[in-house]
């Protein structure tokens, strides 16, 4: 018995070759008459990956998710994104003449979409709204719902396109840690693309910042979640830094304070 | 005017609060017609007002029941109604095969479009001669006249309304890799049908407008026939009759639409209130 064991043992050692990412974007590049809206991008993601794409306004957050979302054609360049993917939006973007059940299995055809939805649901904490109009929800019962509808599709690929701006704070926060629960159960690679620093510090393993349609930098958080206190305030002021703005010790007061 | 003047009264009592004033308010819109009604009655009994110039309300309520008993009335609505009923139906349905193609396709759009703009500055009501020396003065210049005036409304709304559809959700349903038809299915057409809706409305009153006019075209039976009989009999009693139930026929139609949309836009937040 234990012989056999031994036999295991340096198979588990050895460290798995690396997986294949989800997504690689090699030189990618849009642009919209004249302007390059992105410029030769390189962009990857490993499987089960949280990374966090923060930029200015104009930067080209919206052109690149769209892309990775497969809105806009990719013109034949170098572009691998998973065919199982899911987008959630800001504005969750539910169909007001479906019933909140409808719209998460929108388009899927399981045996019994009703309980496919329902599971769903529930994971989001929101089956009790199975039958419920769209129109009728809060914005964080919307965004629950809009994440189940995600969920259904088992996605490979979830793109956050700042989902959580619209909410208020606390229901922000039960919705990063419902996001993160998710991300934990499921392995998703996950964009979240967002403005929010804090946001961005809190969920990812791994944020990008993008500049005139290129990945200006690159900060990777080694420390886990929910121990990341320390290694923040740094991080904060290095990140604000990327995108333009001198932080006083990256201290939100003293950072408006200073801006003229 | 009878269709926005009750649709405002609607909108007044979804807003009000249900209180004791409202009820005396609307016993009070009540009580200004009732009155009216009284003053003609009294005219008519003391020959201020001539029978052959308006006959008196209790003789037009007799003449109601007469001809509902002698089936003269029923009949003859009936046949009115079909009228209407065909020529609506050709006509909506027209409306909506027309605004589908150019609204779901740039191609045919820029194709039909122009042309159903410019048709749209012709009055309806102009092109009878022409539709008599067409299509003579028996059932076809009538129905033809009404699925004429019909298509309009409905194509523009519907036109509209496909148009108007969010982008946001589009991309939503792209993202989500629903195809062109489940896009069209589940997205467009349903963003668009309270607009279709609301053409249909339009239609519905104009069909109505328009079978009162066609029906002054040598109608042989239906509301038209009997008033233009009734005139020739100086029968003003009969006359108001059929006005009453081109009035009626006008309120039902409202009605219906409305039915409608409470059932199919159930998901509107204004009706999911009431
Ligand atoms: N369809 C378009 N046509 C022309 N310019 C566009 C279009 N979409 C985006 N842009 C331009 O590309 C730049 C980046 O836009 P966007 O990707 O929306 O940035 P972000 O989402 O980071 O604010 C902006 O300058 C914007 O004006
Ligand atoms: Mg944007």
């Amino acid at each position: 018995m234990g012989e056999v064991l031994r036999v295991d043992l340096p198979r588990h050692a050895a460290t798995p070759p690396p997986l294949p990412p989800v997504v690689r974007l090699n030189k990618f590049s849009r642009q919209f008459g004249e302007t390059r809206v992105l410029d030769d991008l390189d962009l990857s993601i490993a499987p089960g990956e949280f990374v966090a794409l923060l930029g200015r306004s104009g930067s080209g957050k919206t052109t690149l998710l769209r892309t990775l979302a497969g809105l806009d054609g990719t013109s034949d360049q170098d572009v691998t994104v998973p065919a199982s993917r899911a987008t959630v939006f800001q504005d969750a973007r539910l169909l007001p003449w479906k019933r909140v059940w409808q719209n998460v299995v929108l388009g899927l055809r399981p045996a019994d979409p009703r309980k496919a939805a329902a599971q769903a649901l529930r994971e989001v904490g929101l089956d009790h709204r199975l039958d419920a109009w769209p129109l009728t929800l809060s914005g964080g019962e919307a965004q629950r719902a809009s994440l189940a509808r995600a969920l259904t599709r088992k996605p490979e690929l979830l793109l956050l396109y700042e989902p959580f701006a619209a909410l208020d704070a606390l229901t922000r926060i039960r919705m990063h840690a419902l996001v993160l629960a998710l991300w934990r159960a499921h392995q998703p690679a996950v964009l979240l693309v967002t403005h929010d620093v804090e946001e961005a510090m809190a969920l990812a393993d791994r944020i990008l910042v993008l500049d005139r349609g290129r990945i200006a930098a690159e900060e990777r958080i080694t420390a886990p979640r929910g121990r990341r206190g320390p290694t923040v305030r740094a991080l904060r002021e290095t990140l604000l830094g990327h995108l333009g703005l001198e932080a006083g010790g990256g201290v939100y007061a003293d950072l408006v304070a200073q801006e003229h | 005017m009878l269709r926005l003047s009750s649709f405002r009264t609607e909108i007044a009592m979804t807003n009000a609060r249900p209180n004791d004033r409202r009820g005396r308010r609307m016993g009070g819109r009540w009580l200004s017609p009732i009155l009216l009604l009284l003053l003609w009655e009294a005219g008519s009994r003391t020959g201020l007002i001539p029978a052959h110039t308006l006959a008196a309300p209790s003789s037009v309520f007799g003449t109601l029941l007469d001809m509902l008993r002698s089936g003269e009335l029923p009949a003859n609505l009936l046949v009115s109604f079909g009228r209407a009923t065909i020529g609506l139906v050709i006509g909506a349905t027209t409306g909506i095969v027309l605004a589908l193609a150019t609204g779901l396709s740039r191609r045919i759009d820029s194709a039909i479009d122009p042309i159903m703009q410019i048709k749209r500055t012709i009055p309806v009501v102009a092109l009878t001669p022409l539709f008599i020396v067409w299509f003579g003065i028996g059932e076809t210049p009538k129905i033809a006249l009404i699925a004429f005036a019909t298509i309009f409304p409905v194509y523009l709304n519907l036109y509209q309304g496909i148009r108007g559809v969010d982008v946001r959700m589009i991309d939503m349903a792209r993202s989500y890799g629903l195809s062109r038809g489940q896009i069209v299915r589940d997205v467009i057409l349903p963003g668009a049908l309270p607009s279709l809706l609301t053409g249909l409305r339009y239609s519905l009153s104009i069909a109505i407008i328009l079978l009162v006019i066609a029906e002054q075209i040598n109608a042989s039976a239906g509301l038209g026939f009997l008033i233009n009989n009734a005139r020739d009999f100086m029968r003003t009693d009969i006359i108001v009759v059929c006005l009453m139930v081109y009035a009626l026929l006008g309120l039902a139609a409202d009605a219906g639409i409305r039915a409608i949309e409470r059932r199919a836009l159930a998901w509107r937040p204004n009706l999911l209130e009431a």
